[in-house]
């Protein structure tokens, strides 16, 4: 400050000078300061709740990927399995599994009394027969021979080993019992209780018991439902935005077109939804929760954004290619059909890609048309019941057990995977074919 | 015969039609395919498009309008007799009674309800599901079932004939039409043509289909409740009595609380989205270097990719314990699924949408105004504040605007987070429900067609949609006004 006041032009304007001027002064650039400290405030507190929402997910959902199991040796009894003896797995009694699997544990503890069975019962899956079973079915020649198993843990037992659920909560307030804990630590002391991967995760589809439900249905579900989509709306989105850029007339129906579809683009969701559920469903006649409907109110929603982004693309190649080719003599459409459209083909796919990356993540229209049904098998055509990957994570999330919890954050991670996956390959596909003229 | 057979033999028509097509060029060239006005591929082409086109067009028609033509026939030709024994299994005494005594001459007398019911036994006993009919009913459909069956095969078949024919004779016309002087591209091109603008009309359709579906359902739903009880009723309680004297179930469609709720949702929203939204646009357009604005807006763009089901689950898992272990600590009572916890999720939702429209305006602001300001010395927030912002403060209105409409349709974070029950309360620590919570509620799951509940859903639609469509309108005006003024 010392050499400024030694300026002869500062030291003359003495006005600026004043105790009053440098208090105010300080003022300003305190001021200045906070007000970038605001930016920054809000810039990390917008990411930092990704971030928090992103590493939830990601703790909640890495245990999905594993299932504790207890290894029983049961004796596949081919009189309890098939009664009627005839040798065909159709006639096989598949409520009989689950009863072996229970004989099996009263062995593995032979001293628990009758009355403390039923609590011995919760430690396995109520479904482990139907695991049981699929193994048996596998390899027939395990009937009449004692084995030894892996089978899944009740939901409860599966949490404590994972440590979501505290152990050294009060046994009130814990859905495990202090016995049931004894009996857990005795299974691993013996090394009978471990962790595995949990491939129904992948492989099954839903289902009331979080240990076997999986999320291959509704995958395959997204996958019918998103190509149906593609179908549609990439070939009428492209169309649409060559007539608007390259042939319409300047005239109060092609503006009518525009402003339609930029309305379109900012219409709620959920009002697609009801368009599919009283034009599709209800006038037509359509199947309630089949892929094609669903697909097709998705192609509705993702027109605009096809459309608008195939504009962009159609605009950005520069007119001397068209006259060019005009002036070799090709028509109009010709000069469109092999010289415009191969040069926007890099922008339109681009946007195509990151609509169909939104679609993917769509859930209310659905809802509307049924696609929350509970469908425990992978759909098998275009008709059939289904349901998608956001449906299910909605399903999921209102499930009561515990253990659907960690399935949801596992089916967004899974979700996210696939989005992140299509958003890379946009940015790719944009950074590789991009030219500037 | 399947229609699939159908769609494929004229495909496989078409195919041949475009082989035929060139080589009878060709062939009318004599060998030299200069002396033809279009290349050979255009007559290939056009034969292909006259076989096919007309013929799938008349698929696709046929497809829309099957059903309800074969139920109105199936139904003409029901004898009173069949349709008196059918109510008197399927629909109650006193419906029955009164039906009886009237004395009917067929199908018409039914109630569009009971019809719709009727007509869906029919159709199961002619697909062969006979599983999902009463048995008490069969002997009585039986012949209208067959009638059904007998129909639906005419129909298929004679639509099979039919587009054989259509596309026989294309095929034969355009085949004599082709000589060395015909102008077979124009002709293809004026169909291409046609194609696109009937592509560019779908999204027309949309909006009309929309309008429409939204109207009619809404019409027929306020035939049953007045508007002026709609649009002011103080309360909410969708159920209606299934029996007349039932207690507690008398249905009332009072949208006010809905609204009041969807409002306070969104302020919420809008409180956190938009300083958010403004202030990280505001630093990444005027204080951060290069390097961090081209890190940190991709990432912000992130919050914009994530579905909205996330963030619902997000807002259950942390926001909601959250904010109620917060009130608890306070020693305030709060729900446990507040308006303010769903509010905040949709909030942080909102900020890329904010700040990249903020981006957008406050970037358009003449770089001679912010010139002018430091020439005058004003220090960089002073720019902004008294400079920047008041010049794109019309910009900022219609980004928030658009905000507001998107905060008002968002539907998955509000369905999982947010309450059920119509709460009449502006206290954001209380559980209110929006109008998307109550749409979805009352579309999904099992629906009774035709009750007042069903169909108060889509006046909650048509009120949606348009709000949203003003806002829409009102914002995009103030951004093209403002716009032009620095243009």
């Amino acid at each position: 400050m010392t050499d400024i006041v030694a300026n002869p032009i500062a030291a003359n304007t003495g006005f600026h000078r004043t105790e009053a001027a440098e208090k105010r002064l300080r003022r300003r650039y305190a001021a200045e300061q906070r007000f970038k400290i605001y930016g920054i405030i809000a810039i990390t507190l917008a990411i930092g709740m990704l971030v928090l929402l992103l590493f939830t997910i990601l703790r909640n959902g890495v245990t999905a990927f594993q299932q504790t199991a207890i290894q029983l040796e049961v004796t596949l009894d081919p009189a309890v399995i098939d009664p009627k003896g005839t040798g065909n797995p159709a006639d096989w009694d598949r409520a009989a599994f689950q009863d072996l699997v229970h004989d099996a544990l009263y062995k593995e503890f032979p001293d628990v009394s009758r009355g403390d069975r039923r609590e011995l019962r919760r430690m396995i899956s109520p479904v482990a027969g139907v695991f049981l079973g699929n193994q048996v079915l596998k390899d027939p020649s395990m009937l009449g021979q004692t084995v030894s198993v892996w089978l899944p843990a009740s939901d409860p037992i599966n949490q404590i080993v994972k440590g979501r659920i505290d152990r050294e909560l009060p046994e009130a307030n814990r859905p495990v019992s202090d016995q049931q804990l004894a009996w857990l630590d005795q299974l691993r002391e013996r090394g009978d209780s471990k962790t595995i991967f949990n491939s129904t995760f992948f492989t099954a589809s839903d289902s009331n018991y979080p240990e076997l439900a999986g999320l291959w249905g509704s995958v395959v579900g997204s996958i019918f439902t998103l190509a149906v989509t593609l179908v549609l709306a990439l070939p009428i989105g492209v169309a649409a935005a060559v007539y608007l850029e390259e042939f319409a007339p300047k005239n109060k129906f092609t503006d009518l077109i525009e402003v339609n579809i930029n309305n379109l683009a900012a219409v709620p969701s959920i009002v697609f939804g009801l368009l599919g559920l009283a034009v599709f469903l209800n006038f037509f006649g359509m199947p309630r929760s089949a892929p094609l409907v669903g697909g097709m109110v998705i192609a509705l929603m993702s027109l605009p954004t096809i459309i608008i982004a195939s504009r962009a693309a159609l605009k950005a190649v520069p007119p001397s290619i068209r006259e060019a080719a005009l002036g070799m003599g090709a028509s109009k459409l010709q000069t469109v059909w092999h010289h415009v459209l191969p040069l926007a083909m890099p922008g339109i796919l681009t946007g195509t890609i990151i609509a169909m990356a939104q679609a993917l993540g769509e859930t209310a229209p659905l809802l509307m048309i049924g696609m929350n049904a509970f469908v425990t098998a992978p759909p098998t055509g275009l008709l059939s019941s289904s349901s998608v990957l956001p449906v299910q994570i909605y399903i999921w999330a209102d499930a009561p057990e515990r253990g659907f919890v960690e399935l949801t954050s596992a089916a967004i991670m899974i979700l996210l995977i696939f989005l992140i996956t299509m958003n890379g390959i946009a940015i790719y596909l944009r950074k590789k074919f991009e030219r500037r003229w | 015969m399947p229609i699939q057979l159908t769609v494929a033999v004229l495909l496989i028509l078409s195919a041949i039609g475009y082989w035929i097509g060139r080589q009878r060029a060709m062939s009318v060239s004599g060998g030299r395919v200069a002396s033809l006005h279009s290349v050979p591929n255009y007559y290939g082409s056009f034969v292909a498009v006259w076989a096919g086109i007309p013929a799938l067009l008349l698929v696709l028609f046929f497809l829309m309008l099957k059903g309800p033509v074969i139920e109105m026939l199936v139904l003409g030709a029901m004898s009173p007799d069949a349709v008196l024994s059918w109510a008197k299994a399927s629909i109650s005494p006193n419906d029955f009674q009164a039906l009886s005594t009237a004395g009917i001459a067929g199908a018409d007398a039914l109630a569009e309800t009971q019809r719709n019911l009727m007509m869906i036994n029919i159709r199961n006993l002619a697909t062969g599901q006979e599983r999902f009919v009463n048995p008490a009913v069969v002997d009585a459909l039986l012949p209208a079932a067959q009638h059904m069956q007998h129909l639906e095969a005419t129909s298929r078949w004679s639509l099979f004939a039919i587009c054989m024919a259509i596309a026989a004779g294309a095929l034969f016309i355009t085949h004599r039409k082709i000589t060395p002087q015909f102008r077979a591209r124009n002709n293809v091109e004026r169909v291409v043509t046609w194609g696109l603008i009937v592509c560019s009309v779908i999204a027309i359709l949309t909006t009309v289909g929309i309008v429409l579906s939204l109207l009619f359902e809404s019409m027929r739903f306020f035939a049953r409740v007045s508007p002026v009880e709609f649009l002011f009723g103080l309360q909410w309680s969708p159920q209606t009595a299934i029996r007349a004297d039932q207690v507690g179930a008398s249905g009332a469609f009072g949208a006010i609380p809905l609204f009041t709720g969807t409002l306070l949702i969104a302020t919420v929203a809008m409180a956190v989205a938009l300083p958010l939204g403004l202030l990280s646009a505001i630093y990444l357009s005027e204080y951060a270097p290069r390097r961090v604005r081209d890190t940190v807006k991709p990432v912000l763009e992130i919050l914009a990719g994530i579905p909205t089901v996330v963030y619902g689950f997000f807002a259950i898992l942390t926001v909601a314990p959250f904010v109620r272990d917060m009130g608890v600590a306070l020693g305030l009572p709060v729900s446990s699924n507040s308006a303010l916890a769903a509010g905040i999720v949709m909030g942080i939702m909102i900020v890329p949408f904010v700040s990249s429209l903020s981006d957008d305006v406050i970037n358009a602001v003449p770089q001679s105004l912010r010139d002018g300001s430091y020439g005058l010395g004003a220090t960089r927030s002073e720019t902004i504040r008294q400079v920047i912002l008041p010049a794109a403060l019309p910009g900022i209105v219609g980004a928030f605007l658009l905000a507001v409409s998107r905060a008002i349709g968002e539907t998955m974070i509000v369905v999982m987070a947010a309450g059920m029950a119509a709460n009449l309360t502006f206290n954001p620590l209380d559980a209110v429900t929006t109008v998307t919570v109550q749409i979805a509620a009352l579309l999904t799951g099992d629906q009774e067609f035709e009750s007042a509940k069903t169909l108060s859903a889509f006046a909650l639609g048509f009120v949606l949609f348009f709000a949203t469509l003003a806002l829409n309108v009102v914002a995009l005006r103030v951004v093209q006004k403002y716009r032009e003024k620095y243009d």
